[in-house]
């Protein structure tokens, strides 16, 4: 195994030298292009997120706190017709909301039991270029929960709404070191493999709905 | 179809007779077309993107080994590590290896090109391992025991009926007699297929559309999530990829995924975008605990010093098979590589050699759509042309089409010759053809006349008729 | 003394010599009137494209070498075909990347040469034309003129400022129509599928002419249409702009019609 990594470290050392045949090499840019739509003031921002994300096939909802939050889970899992049972991803502000405000929803935290469809999450940050969220693993977030249920509940405060993936990766930076996985999430799991004819739901969620909360968390 | 460029020919003449795959082919070009368009109104900063994107992948490029080894101590120091294969054979052997290791025997993929090139299922199979396709498109094709087609979309030959047919042979356990008429039935039939065994899978290889040096990360992009269930369910994650794959830092790949989805599909940014950085760390829940990177050479660090390095910019979008009027009469299949389309005429030869990949390079009228669409910016008929040469070059690799050039080209450096036979050609071929205007039988001519009449010249040639128009004009 | 006026070398093209030399006649009168001067420099033969596309690079650097002797000395190099335009503008300097001196001159002479059409435009600040052909016309675009020259816009502003004129793009005119040079000799079942598009699209537009600004794409789609019975006619667009359509279309007979 260290041989074939010094014979092709040893190969692309000559490669590269005649790549550049004498040259200087290829520097980087000089800054990263952010595009106009990544960028602008909280509510541009927040506006932009609704439209994109609605244009990827995500639903939201807009609240004005957490307290409201279970009652706006309640509520889509019934016009959903999803049933009434719920996993919760051990996040401190999710397990805080008042979920036995909503005694009807079966409420557990992170395994997903069989029968399980539906699952809510905490998001890092929210990308208003393409209304996109930032979601990440950790102790206080299994990664199976964003991937296996039928109907992903994504909660965003709206505090952490950013333009651009790498302002998204800057607050992640923040969690020093990086957590295993960190996904850019863009509405629901789809294909167009068969014909292409665009389908959802393929192993992925079905449906992902987005909680925005608009204001002060409680 | 034969799978093998030489068969280029006679491939193309199947797929072109193919009913089936011709409007597939069609759906593929016309949505493309459409889409990309949409896209590019979306977006402003589109091209300036795509000049970005060729800064950083010619940057990374040239710093490759430094980067590389960045990479690998990046990743040891996050309790993964790093296998570097020279070539295929080692590649399938160090996969099947780190598959033993595991202790399990239940291997679940991701979409890989990379697999395709190394043939890695077939291999694992004959040992003992058989490795089930997640990506839906994959599935289909291993049902089906086919290559794929397309490098993002890799079913796209098929109809549904096709697909349904594949489901009723391979999923014998259900009822034969079950509805697989709608594209819904067929995805809720693969979606709980694969959920089991996502959900019992002990080693999930993936590919990577990115490396990232600065932080030991791979980042990997799909639609459907298959790489992000295997990943999170597997015990063991091997990342198979190639040494190319390598950029600078997080930002560099963030840049280029901007440009990959919207080149690829069409789309903003796929459903699902990953930065995975190593194996679970002591309080992730879920996630695997053993991590590897297969690195794979199989000749890139040969193009990397070759004219042809350009070439190992490419970020696998697919964007220059959907436009090309080539690929989109015959196919991916036609090709009879991994690779296929413009990107797959210039690597094939590399893989392969150039006397099986002959007809690849030569497939081409060069209208350059596929450099128009690059977002890289590879000089695809360049690089195109570049095997031309080298084929004209080898005696034994001559053909006709050859020697009439040599011969025409003699006498266009020799204008006096040149006029000589250029009037009796054209006095003759006018007069075959001064009645009707067009020569509908023409012995030599078989390949044009089979489809085409050739039109008549008008008669005299320009040069001729200008001398006579104008005796003194003086000569500069 | 140089006399006023631009002084112009028409690099008439191979195809236009052999097949079509009223092509070569509308491009000179439309330069005249454009109160440029033309000169035919009488040594040429060819560009040499048909050679570099082929991978025959020494040749294509022995018929370009004459071409830069013979035209070098003109401001202005005008040629009625995208193609053969752009191999000298876009590919000329690059063939002597290894020969300063001579990649000099290929560069200087790729700076002034120009595809007839936005020649005419760009240059001559035309906007109106002499042609008073009447009828409906779509137009192909050529995929070199398009790609290296981004002529797209200039030859369908003349043709709509001519009054009888009723301009119809077709869907896919910017799609290569198949003749790719050597590659429709190579090719030719690929190829026909491609024109065959290509005929589709024209058709689908409805119009009693289809013009491009390049012979082979022109002889390419003629050919296909004659083949089909098609009564859709082709002619080369310098010929339209000019006013010169005695001569039959491109694969018409000479009474007139198919």
């Amino acid at each position: 195994m260290t041989d074939a990594r010094a014979a092709i470290m040893g190969r692309l050392r000559g490669a590269i030298a005649a790549r550049r045949s004498g040259g200087p090499a290829a520097a980087r840019p000089d800054s990263y292009i952010r595009p106009r739509r990544a960028q602008g003031g909280r509510a541009e921002l927040v506006a932009r997120f609704h439209e994109m994300a609605l244009f990827a096939g995500a639903s939201i909802t807009t609240i004005d706190n957490d307290v409201a939050a279970p009652a706006a889970v309640a509520r889509y899992l019934s016009r959903e017709g999803l049933g009434d049972r719920l996993i919760l991803s051990p996040s401190a502000r999710i397990l805080r909301m008042p979920w036995s405000d909503t005694p009807r929803l079966s409420v557990c935290q992170s395994h997903f039991r069989p029968g399980d469809r539906v699952a809510v999450t905490e998001a890092v940050a929210g990308v208003a270029e393409t209304g996109t969220l930032l979601v990440r693993s950790g102790a206080d977030s299994p990664n199976a929960l964003h991937l296996l249920p039928e109907a992903h509940i994504a909660v965003l405060d709206s505090a952490t709404m950013v333009g651009s993936y790498e302002d998204a990766l800057q607050i992640l930076g923040q969690d020093k070191p990086l957590p295993r996985v960190a996904t850019f999430i863009t509405g629901p799991s789809r294909t167009a493999d068969i014909e292409k004819t665009p389908q959802i739901g393929v192993h992925g969620p079905r449906q992902l709905h987005i909680i925005l909360i608009h204001g002060e968390a409680t | 179809m034969q799978p093998d460029p030489s068969a280029f020919s006679a491939n193309a003449r199947l797929a072109l007779d193919n009913t089936k795959l011709q409007q597939a082919l069609g759906k593929l070009q016309g949505d493309f077309r459409r889409d990309r368009a949409s896209m590019l109104c979306r977006l402003p900063e589109f091209e300036a993107l795509r000049d970005q994107a060729r800064v950083i992948k010619d940057h990374a490029l040239d710093h490759l080994d430094g980067y590389l080894e960045q990479f690998e101590e990046r990743v040891a120091s996050r309790g993964g590590a790093v296998h570097w294969c020279e070539d295929a054979a080692a590649a399938r052997e160090t996969i099947l290896r780190l598959c033993r290791e595991s202790g399990g025997s239940r291997i679940l993929k991701g979409k890989s090109m990379l697999s395709e090139e190394i043939e890695l299922n077939d291999f694992l199979s004959e040992n003992g391992l058989d490795p089930v396709e997640t990506d839906l498109g994959e599935y289909i094709l291993q049902l089906r025991r086919e290559r794929p087609s397309h490098v993002v979309m890799p079913a796209i030959h098929l109809n549904a009926q096709q697909v349904g047919d594949a489901f009723r042979a391979g999923h014998t356990d259900l009822n034969p007699s079950r509805d697989l008429d709608h594209p819904n039935d067929l995805l809720a039939e693969a979606r709980a297929k694969l959920r089991q065994k996502f959900l019992n899978s002990d080693v999930g290889i993936t590919g990577a559309n990115f490396l990232v040096a600065e932080t030991g990360s791979i980042v990997l992009v799909t639609n459907e999530g298959n790489g992000d269930l295997l990943h999170t369910l597997s015990d063991t994650h091997i990342v198979l990829a190639g040494i190319e794959k390598i950029v600078p830092t997080l930002s560099d790949a963030v840049a280029l995924v901007r440009v990959l989805a919207r080149s690829a599909t069409t789309q903003e940014i796929t459903s699902y975008t990953s930065v995975i950085s190593g194996p679970r760390q002591a309080s992730d829940p879920d996630g695997p605990s053993v991590f590897h990177v297969v690195l794979v050479d199989n000749g890139r660090s040969g193009l990397l010093g070759s004219a042809f390095s350009d070439v190992l910019r490419c970020i696998r979008c697919g964007a220059c098979q959907s436009l090309c009027p080539v690929y989109g009469a015959v196919g991916g299949h036609a090709y009879g590589a991994v690779y296929s389309g413009p990107i797959g005429s210039i690597l094939t030869p590399a893989l392969v050699g150039l006397k099986a990949a002959k007809p690849l390079p030569e497939a081409s009228s060069f209208c350059g759509q596929c450099q128009d669409v690059c977002p890289v910016h590879i000089p695809l008929p360049a690089l195109l042309r570049r095997w031309r040469e080298i084929i004209f070059d080898d005696p034994a690799l001559s053909d006709t089409v050859r020697a009439g050039i040599k011969i025409w080209a003699y006498a266009a450096r020799r204008p006096r010759l040149y006029r000589f036979f250029q009037r009796l050609a054209v006095a003759l071929l006018a007069a075959l053809g001064r009645k009707s205007g067009f020569i509908r039988n023409l012995p030599l001519a078989g390949d044009w006349a089979g489809a085409r009449d050739l039109p008549a010249p008008q008669g005299g040639t320009f040069m001729s008729q200008w001398r006579n128009h104008k005796p003194h004009e003086p000569q500069s | 003394m140089a006399r006023p006026g631009r002084n112009v070398a028409l690099l008439v093209t191979c195809l236009v010599d052999s097949w079509r030399p009223s092509v070569g006649f509308a491009a000179v009168k439309l330069l005249e009137e454009s109160g440029c001067r033309v000169t035919v420099p009488a040594g040429q033969t060819c560009c040499g494209q048909p050679a570099y596309n082929a991978g025959d690079r020494a040749d294509a650097r022995a018929i370009a070498r004459l071409v830069i002797d013979d035209f070098e000395s003109f401001d202005y190099v005008v040629v009625p075909s995208g193609s053969c335009a752009g191999m000298v503008r876009c590919h000329y300097p690059q063939l002597f990347a290894d020969d300063p001196p001579l990649a000099d001159r290929a560069r200087r002479l790729a700076d002034k040469t120009w595809e007839l059409v936005s020649f005419l435009t760009d240059v001559c600040g035309r906007e109106t034309v002499p042609g008073t052909f009447r009828g409906s016309a779509t137009y192909h675009d050529g995929c070199s003129g398009l790609r290296e020259l981004g002529v797209r816009d200039q030859p369908r502003r003349l043709l709509a400022a001519m009054a009888d004129v009723t301009m119809a793009e077709h869907e896919e005119a910017e799609v290569c129509c198949g003749f790719g040079g050597t590659f429709c000799i190579k090719y030719p079942d690929i190829s026909t599928t491609m024109v065959n598009a290509k005929i589709a699209s024209i058709e689908k537009a409805g119009v009693d002419l289809v013009l491009a600004g390049d012979l082979g794409c022109l002889l390419n789609i003629a050919g296909r249409l004659s083949r089909r019975g098609s009564k859709v006619q082709v002619r080369h667009v310098a010929e339209i702009l000019a006013g010169m359509t005695d001569d039959p279309p491109i694969a018409g007979a000479v009474e007139g019609g198919r």
